[in-house]
Parts: structure tokens; sequence; C-alpha cells
């Protein structure tokens, strides 16, 4: 942790956004993470991202369960709303919000033991109900907060700091999600950011629900030569699938890629999504397809990086639901009062 | 690119913008530390070792460090480098103890040097603790030069001037003074093992225009107009005062007739506002004072009738910028201006001079009439012959006065000892020392003051009019000297980067305010300098490029320009790829 208190003084040339702020307008407070914690460059990437995308801070809600990666969101967005919330409970506030309010941005933080040990019951059912919101796990095979203990994405047979072996099989959230109905899926690395700040701008752009598990090391306890979670380990062993940009309304678009591999994917706000498929014929719009490719990368020992599955046509809980279109505390007395006629015609209907 | 050599001492020491734009190479950051540690005494000497006339300097030096200033590109307004030298010896204690020995014992060794002005002197200062016999030959009753002779006392007091010249005369030195030398052929067949010309640049620039005979008894020449209110030979100038030029000595010139009684006094300059020589701060107490300066008028003539002088007229120009960003001046065809005056102070620049340097004696002269010399050793043509200050290369200041002599003291030292003065001089040092002293702790204070730059508090206006005497500024009291102290960035503690430890988190790049750091692929200089967090436009400054990383390949670019020096990249690296380690730069002086 440091205690010098980071400059508010910025480089004179940061780029502005269309909001005129600057990157470091969307920073929170200095970081009590371990130094070199990946988490902290997850917050950076998010911050970045929002950056780039103009997001006002206010139109955002972070929210939180327990853990090291469950504090971060202090450490970015300082001007956004934020819910620190019980061990694993973030789903279910992150749910009852966004059914209040589904005109924020929402994000939320977690960590492997949060999402994938304590909080699994309630991660399944927040995919299942297609919440708008992007969803990042900060994964780093550990409980870091709690100091070491295997947690429940770690790799059969790669061992803790003092060398025991992990004796049980890991979770693949990334899979989980996509089986169980998320509409946007991707895998990253915090030591990527190049991969990763796109990734993160399209999940905040996506409508529906875009789960992102990002392989964080946790310097302090799972960074060692028997992890498979360290900068090392995950540097030598990954492999990206596809990759997305987004490209925002008027930009003209600068990269050539190899023809065949691009596709672009027109976005509700009218920017586009540039789906870049990096590996053959992986086709992330292909359900079945990418958790078949999943499971062989990682039978295989790779990690699988990138866009991992797209559903360009997304539908959310409000859909499904077919609640009404703006935030409750925006309906007036005559939508929540509709009179006696109304409740009659109501119970008219039951008879 | 290549791999950064930090083991080059130019590499850090440029760093250290200050330190590297001073032309005597004063550690500035460290003075300044020693300032908020209180520690004034240490502070002057740090000083003293490298500029000679701290206490001058702090008041009068042309401080090529100011504009220099990492803060100027940081926040705004340079760290008040110059003052807070003032601060040291305004603060300090007594100093005896730190001063270098002087050996009873002689080496046998005679050297001459030729005017007493802060060249010679500093060269004296260096010379005297190696045991040398160094005679002084000064035409004025005093030693000092020009800054006794031109500096007015509302700028320099003469308790502080005497104080740091008597310093090095009572070294030892011999002195001769009211000894105008008129040949040096002469001080060559006293036998002097070497001889150091430290005579300035004595002759005041005069201005010949139609009426210019006639109006004599009105006109004066800056510099011997100011030495002769130096010396009480004139203590008033009555009537409507025009001084010509737009650099310091017009300054002093106006500033001094506003002082001696003059009814009104105007500055009139040939070129813009935005290109005249005067300091920016000369520039703001002359019309602090209620001077207004009039710009882009010609002089044309002197107007005299009855055998006094009317007035002069001037031509109307405005300037046009050229395509190569150059001013021309064009008139603007309104006719010529009359202003009214009953006396003109030129002061229009300085002249090099030395009519009592016989032709013959393997010294070359340039068409300017400054000697060719070597600029590294300032030896002349003739290898016993050195130059220094204002008579090497023309008018520059009391600082530059200071490196030319330490300069020109090695020179000397090694001629004496019958070594290469060239082949034989003693490199430029480094030494790295690392800064941490605990898990979060360093010795120095790393924390970023965003704080505006303080103001010096000055005299009362009307009190400091009323007498040529009186010191205008007051300088910074420990309080003040304290909080400006705080500004400094600490610009030599440096990021030293080690690859090999190196994890690439990127903790490092996500904590630093300045976006200095990038991990990037490596590219020739002009692409890489595209590539980084921020673009690094100012190509003076330096990129600190690390070999490839283990892992990627890549390498660490920091692009030193806007660094705080605040230590949070060292504090937040987990590895301690990257410390703080303050740069001793070590700069040969004759006793190092
Ligand atoms: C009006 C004015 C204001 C200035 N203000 C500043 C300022 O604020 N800050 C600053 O840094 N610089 C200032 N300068 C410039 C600065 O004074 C000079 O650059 C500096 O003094 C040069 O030092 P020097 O030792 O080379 O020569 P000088 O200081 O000129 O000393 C030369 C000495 O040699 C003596 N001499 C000359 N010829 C002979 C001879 N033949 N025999 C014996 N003795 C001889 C002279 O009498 C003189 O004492 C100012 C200059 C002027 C004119
Ligand atoms: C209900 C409850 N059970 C257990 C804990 C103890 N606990 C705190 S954090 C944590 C694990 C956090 O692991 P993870 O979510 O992976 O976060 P990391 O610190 O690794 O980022 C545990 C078990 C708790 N705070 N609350
Ligand atoms: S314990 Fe691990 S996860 Fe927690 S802050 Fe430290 S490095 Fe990060
Ligand atoms: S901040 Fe301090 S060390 Fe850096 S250039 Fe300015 S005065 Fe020198
Ligand atoms: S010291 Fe390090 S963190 Fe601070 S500004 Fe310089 S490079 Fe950035
Ligand atoms: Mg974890």
């Amino acid at each position: 942790m440091t205690y010098v208190a980071k400059p508010r003084t910025h480089h004179p040339k940061l780029p502005r956004n269309e909001l005129g702020l600057t990157r470091r307008d969307y920073e929170g407070a200095v970081s009590t993470l371990c130094a070199g914690c990946g988490h902290d460059s997850v917050s950076a990437a998010i911050i970045q991202a929002c950056h780039e995308l103009s997001i006002p801070a206010h139109r955002v809600a972070k929210l939180s369960g327990i853990g090291c990666s469950s504090k971060t969101p202090t450490y970015f967005l300082g001007k956004s709303h934020g819910f620190n919330s019980v061990h694993g409970r973030m789903p279910s506030v992150a749910t009852g919000a966004n059914m209040a309010n589904r005109e924020l941005y929402y994000i939320g933080i977690s960590g492997d033991g949060d999402t994938a040990s304590i909080g699994l019951g309630q991660f399944a059912h927040i995919v299942r109900r297609r919440i708008n919101m992007t969803y990042v796990v900060d994964n780093n095979g550990t409980y870091g907060l709690t100091k070491g203990q295997f947690s429940a994405t770690n790799d059969k047979g790669s061992t803790s700091k003092k060398g025991a072996p992990n004796l049980y099989e890991p979770i693949d959230l990334a899979m989980m999600a996509i089986q169980i109905g998320a509409t946007f899926v991707a895998r990253s690395f915090s030591g990527d950011k190049a991969q990763l700040v796109p990734l993160l701008k399209a999940a905040l752009k996506h409508e529906g629900f875009a789960f992102l598990d990002v392989i964080s090391p946790c310097v302090a306890f799972n960074n060692h030569n028997g992890s498979t979670k360290s900068y090392d380990y995950v540097r030598a062993h990954t492999e990206a699938m596809a990759v997305a940009d987004l490209i925002p309304i008027h930009d003209e678009i600068r990269i050539d890629y190899a023809p065949g591999t691009v596709e672009d994917v027109a976005m509700p706000d009218g920017s586009t999504l540039r789906l870049h498929k990096l590996h053959g014929d992986y086709d992330p719009r292909d359900r079945v397809g990418a958790m078949d490719t999943l499971m062989r990368r990682a039978q295989a020992g790779e990690i699988a990086t990138g866009l991992l599955y797209l559903d360009d046509d997304p539908s959310d809980c409000h859909e499904i639901l077919n609640t009404v279109d703006g935030p409750l505390a925006s309906l007036g007395e005559a939508e929540l009062c509709p009179g006696s006629q109304r409740l009659e015609d109501i119970n008219a209907a039951f008879r | 690119m290549k791999p950064t050599d930090i083991k080059n001492p130019d590499y850090f020491h440029k760093v250290v913008d200050c330190q590297w734009a001073c032309p005597a190479h004063t550690p500035v950051p460290e003075y300044i530390r020693l300032i908020s540690q209180e520690r004034y005494t240490e502070a002057y000497m740090v000083n003293w070792d490298s500029n000679v006339f701290p206490g001058i300097l702090g008041r009068t030096c042309d401080r090529p460090c100011e504009p220099a200033c990492r803060r100027v590109r940081t926040e705004e307004k340079p760290v008040a480098i110059c003052r807070l030298k003032r601060v040291a010896a305004d603060h300090k204690g007594d100093i005896r103890d730190y001063l270098p020995r002087i050996p009873e014992q002689k080496n046998g060794k005679k050297i001459a040097l030729i005017g007493a002005g802060p060249a010679s002197l500093a060269v004296a200062r260096d010379l005297m603790p190696m045991g040398y016999e160094v005679h002084v030959f000064e035409r004025d009753a005093k030693a000092g030069g020009m800054m006794r002779s031109q500096i007015p006392a509302f700028r320099l007091p003469m308790d502080v001037l005497e104080e740091e010249v008597n310093l090095i005369l009572d070294m030892g030195v011999v002195c001769h003074f009211g000894a105008e030398i008129t040949s040096m052929q002469a001080i060559l067949d006293q036998g002097f093992d070497a001889v150091f010309v430290g005579t300035g640049a004595p002759r005041g620039r005069d201005l010949d225009l139609p009426g210019r005979a006639d109006a004599e008894p009105f006109i004066h020449l800056g510099i011997d107009w100011l030495a002769s209110v130096a010396f009480g030979h004139t203590e008033k100038i009555e009537g409507k005062v025009v001084v010509l030029g737009g650099g310091n000595t017009a300054m002093d010139c106006c500033r001094t007739s506003r002082r001696l009684g003059a009814e009104s006094v105007q500055v009139v300059v040939r070129s813009a506002f935005e290109v005249m020589k005067a300091s920016e701060w000369e520039k703001e107490e002359a019309i602090a004072e209620g001077i207004p300066i009039i710009n882009n008028r010609p002089p044309k003539s002197f107007v005299v009738e009855d055998g006094k002088l009317r007035g002069m007229y001037f031509e109307c120009v405005e300037p046009v910028r050229q395509g190569d960003g150059r001013l021309k001046y064009e008139p603007t065809g309104e006719p010529d201006v009359f202003i009214e005056c009953d006396h003109v102070l030129i002061a229009i620049g300085q002249d090099n001079h030395c009519p009592w340097i016989e032709r013959d004696l393997g010294i070359e002269f340039d068409r300017w009439d400054c000697p060719v010399l070597d600029k590294e050793t300032l030896q002349s043509g003739n290898p016993k012959i050195f130059f220094g200050g204002d008579a090497a290369f023309g008018p520059e200041n009391i600082i530059w006065a200071s490196a030319h002599a330490h300069k020109a003291a090695i020179s000397i030292h090694l001629f004496c000892q019958g070594r290469d003065v060239k082949a034989d001089r003693p490199p430029e040092g480094l030494n790295l020392v690392s800064q941490k002293m605990g898990m979060h702790e360093w010795s120095y204070d790393s924390e970023h003051d965003p704080a505006p730059r303080y103001h010096v508090p000055h005299a009362d206006l009307a009190h400091s009019l009323a007498n040529v005497k009186i010191e205008v500024e007051l300088g910074f009291d420990r309080h003040l000297g304290a909080k400006e102290a705080q500004r400094c960035l600490n610009c030599d503690v440096q990021t030293v980067f080690t690859e090999k430890l190196c994890i690439e988190c990127d903790a490092c790049v996500d904590i630093c305010p300045m976006d200095c750091i990038t991990f990037t692929e490596n590219a020739e200089e002009s692409d890489l300098r595209q590539m980084l967090m921020a673009p690094a436009d100012n190509l003076a400054q330096d990129l600190y490029v690390s070999d490839a990383l283990v892992d990627t390949g890549r390498v660490m670019v920091k692009d030193e320009d806007v660094c705080l020096h605040c230590g949070l990249c060292a504090e937040r690296c987990p590895t301690g790829a990257w410390d703080m380690q303050k740069s001793i730069i070590n700069l040969p002086q004759v006793h190092a």
C-alpha cells in the first residue's frame, strides 16, 4: 500500500474526451492493494475504457462483494455510485439496482472466491436473468484477502505458495456463463491492456449481460512457479481467439485486417463493434462451438482469451419481464396509482 | 532505440534541468533540500563551491535555471531558485570552518589576474587553496568589477558584495589596486607563470545620429553613467530623461534615474516588447516603478536648441513576423514622433576592448575584438594566457564568469604542472545512491506540493524610490523560504530501472500521475515518442529506454519530460525494479 497521495497534477498533453475530461478525472482513491496486484491494472483498464467512451461518472453504479478484488471499486470512478455488498451477494444487489433503474451503467466487480465459491449460486442466477451489466471477475485462483487459500478456479495440480497441490477440478466461469445464457463472454489478462480495454468498452456498450473473466495475478500469494495464474505462466500460455474493438460513430477505421477475419456488428447507439477473428475458424457467435473450443484448449493446458462468445441481438431482464421503460424513481403519481377503475378492471379479469 | 546508458554522467545530469542549464552547474535541488532542513550554512557552501558568489547571485543572477526548471512544464511557474540561493546566504551561520585551507607554503608558481571582476576573483578562489601566489591588477580602487561599478545598490547592497569579495581577497591574494595595465608584454616580462585576463567588456556602444555632437553634454553612455553613480560622482539627474535600449543596463539606468530625482523617465526601445533583452523580472520591476516602456521606435536624431537638448525624434515601425519566425520591422507610415527630454542615457550594448594587449603575442582577435580561444580550456593562442568572463566571448553575466573561471583555473593548474590542458582534464563522474529508507520511506520528501510560486516581499515603493541605496527586494524569510523550497521536485532523485527484476505487472504505469512510463514494442525514436502513454513531444528531453524485457521482449520507455520524481513508481513496484536514487554529478574543479 502507498501512503503518499497521488498528485493531481497530470501530463499537460493528456487527451480529453467528449466531456472535456482527462483519464485522471475517472480515478478513485489511491489503491491500498499490494504493489503489483493485477487487480490495480484492471481498475486502470476500467478507468481508461470509461474515459474513452466519455461515460459520465455519475451515470455508473459500481457493485462488489468481498475480497481484494471487491475492494477495487474504491480505486476507480470516484464520482460514481457504489455498493460494496456482502461476500458473494453482489448479484442480488446488482439485480435489485438494475430493476429499479435501468438507465445506469452497472459495473460489477467480483473475485474468483466471491463468484465461484461462496457466490456461485448467485452468479448462476444473475446470468440466467441477463441483467444488463458488465460483470468482471478479477480471477487470481486464490482468496487473496484471506491470505492465499485455493479458490474454486484454481487449476487441479497447481500448487500453493508453500508447495501443496490443489486436489479439485477448476470451475471455468466463462464456460458457465456461456452455458447459462450470458450474451457477451470474454476472457483477458490484467497484464494485457491492449486486449482488455477494447473488450471492456465493448462489454460496457453491450445491452445485455456481459461477463469478463480477467486473469489477474495475486503477487502476494499466487505468483510463484507452481501457479497457473502467475504473470509468467499466463503470458506463456494464452491464445487469443477473437478480439473486439468498439469504433465510435464518426471515427474512420484505421486498422487493416486480413480479409475474412473481420466482421462489423452495429451497436444500438450507432457505433460499430468490430470483431476480429484471430483463430482460424473460431466463430464467437457459435455458442456450442465456443464451449467446445474452450474445453479442448483447457485440456491442452492453454488459456483461450479474447471475445469468446457474442450474441449480437441480446435481450435483457427488462425485456424478458416487459417492465416499464424508465427508472422507477421517474414514475409519477399517475403511473403509480392508476386509480380505482383500473383496479376494478384487473379484479374483473380474474373473475 | 538502443538501451539508455545511464552510466554516462550527462544522462541524469540533463534530467536535473536547472543544474544542466546553470553555466556553473550548481546542484540546485541539493541546496534547496538543505534549505528545507534549515541547514542554511551547508546550503550556502554547496553554492559557494560551484558558483562562488551565492549572496550576490541570489539577488542578481540572470537565472538561466528558472526557465529550464521542470516545474514550468509540470505546472507553470519555476521554483524561485535564485531567491532561494539568497535565503541560504541571508540565513547562513559562521562559514569559516567550511572554507578551504590556504597553504602557508606556496607552490612556487605566480599567476597574474588582470581585472578584479567576478571572473578573476573566482579564478583566485580556485587557485589559492592550491598554493599559488596570485596577483590581481585592478584599475579601480576596489575589487568587484561591474558587480560594484554597474549593478545598482538597490539591487545589490554594498555589504553583500564586500562580504563575498573579501572572502576571496582574504585568502591572501596580492592586490594591486589603481593599477591599470597598459601592456600585456610588461606583465609577461614580470615572470608570471600564467596570466588570466578578466577585464570584462568595458566599452559602452554609442549612437551616431544627427545632432549627437551638439548634444554631447546631455548624453551619457549607460554603463559609464552607472559607474559614476556607483562611485558617488553623480548624485542626481534633473529634468526629463530618456533611456535608449531594451536590455538590463537600460532597466538599471531608468530605475536609477527615477531614484536620482528625474522629473520623468521613459525607456524607448527600437524593437518589440517581447524581444527586449532585459529579463522578464527587470521589465516588471521597471513597470511597477511607473516607468513607461515605449516599443517599436528606432531613434532618428537629437534636437538641440540654444545649446540645450530639446528632445529626440523616433521613427514609427511595427514588427511583422517573417516566414522563418523572425521579426522584421516595417514603417507604419505615421510621422516621426518627437519626445522631449533633457538627458539621454544610451544603453544599447557593450563591446570588448583590449587595446593594451599587443597584437604580436600570439593571441588572435576576431572582428568583434574578442580573443580567439579554445572553448573548453579558455587558453588563447599564447599558451600562457587565458581569458574568462566578459573578456572571453563578449558580455555575459556573473554566473558565466564563475563558470569560465573554474575552467580556466583547471587549465592554469594543468599548464603550470606541465600537463596537457586538454587531454589531462579531470573527467566528470556520477554516483547513484538509493534513497530508500524503509517500506514507504525515502530519504527525501517525495510528496508533491502543488502550491503556486510564492512572491518575494518588496520594500515600500515610495520609500525605496527615495534612495538609490535601499534594496528593493527583501528576500524570503525562513518561513516563506521553506515553503518555496517545498515546490522543488527533487529532480536529482532519479528513477532507476532494473530490467531483470521487472515482471511487467503495469503497477508503475498505472500509478504514475504524469504518464511517464510505457511498456511497448521497441521502435525508432521518432515513432516511439508517439507510441507512449502521452506523446513525448519535447525533443529536448530524453527517453529512458530499457533493454528488451524477459517475458515479452517489449521495452520500458520513460519520458523524462514531466516526471515529478514523486517516487510512486518505485513505491508501487512489487519487485524493486524501480528505485529512487540520488544522482550526484561530480563536476571537476581544481581541488577535486
Ligand atoms: C548595468 C549592468 C548591470 C548588470 N547586471 C547584472 C546582473 O544583474 N546580473 C549579472 O549576472 N550580470 C549583470 N551584469 C553583467 C556583469 O556585471 C558582467 O557580466 C560581469 O561583471 C563580468 O565579469 P568580469 O569579471 O568578466 O568583468 P568585469 O566585472 O567587467 O570586471 C572587469 C574588471 O577589470 C578591470 N579592468 C579592465 N581593464 C583593465 C585594465 N586594463 N587593467 C586593470 N584593470 C582593468 C575593470 O575595472 C573591472 O573591475 C550587468 C552589467 C551591466 C553593465
Ligand atoms: C460470509 C463470508 N465468508 C467468508 C469471508 C472471508 N473472506 C473474505 S474475502 C474471501 C475470499 C475472497 O476471495 P476472492 O473473491 O477471490 O478475492 P481476492 O481477494 O482474491 O481478490 C473470504 C473467504 C467473508 N468475508 N464473508
Ligand atoms: S493479496 Fe493478492 S489479490 Fe490481494 S491485494 Fe495482494 S496481490 Fe492483490
Ligand atoms: S523542480 Fe527543483 S530540481 Fe527540478 S528543475 Fe526545478 S529547481 Fe531544479
Ligand atoms: S517518479 Fe515515477 S511515478 Fe512519479 S512522476 Fe516520475 S515516473 Fe511517474
Ligand atoms: Mg481471488
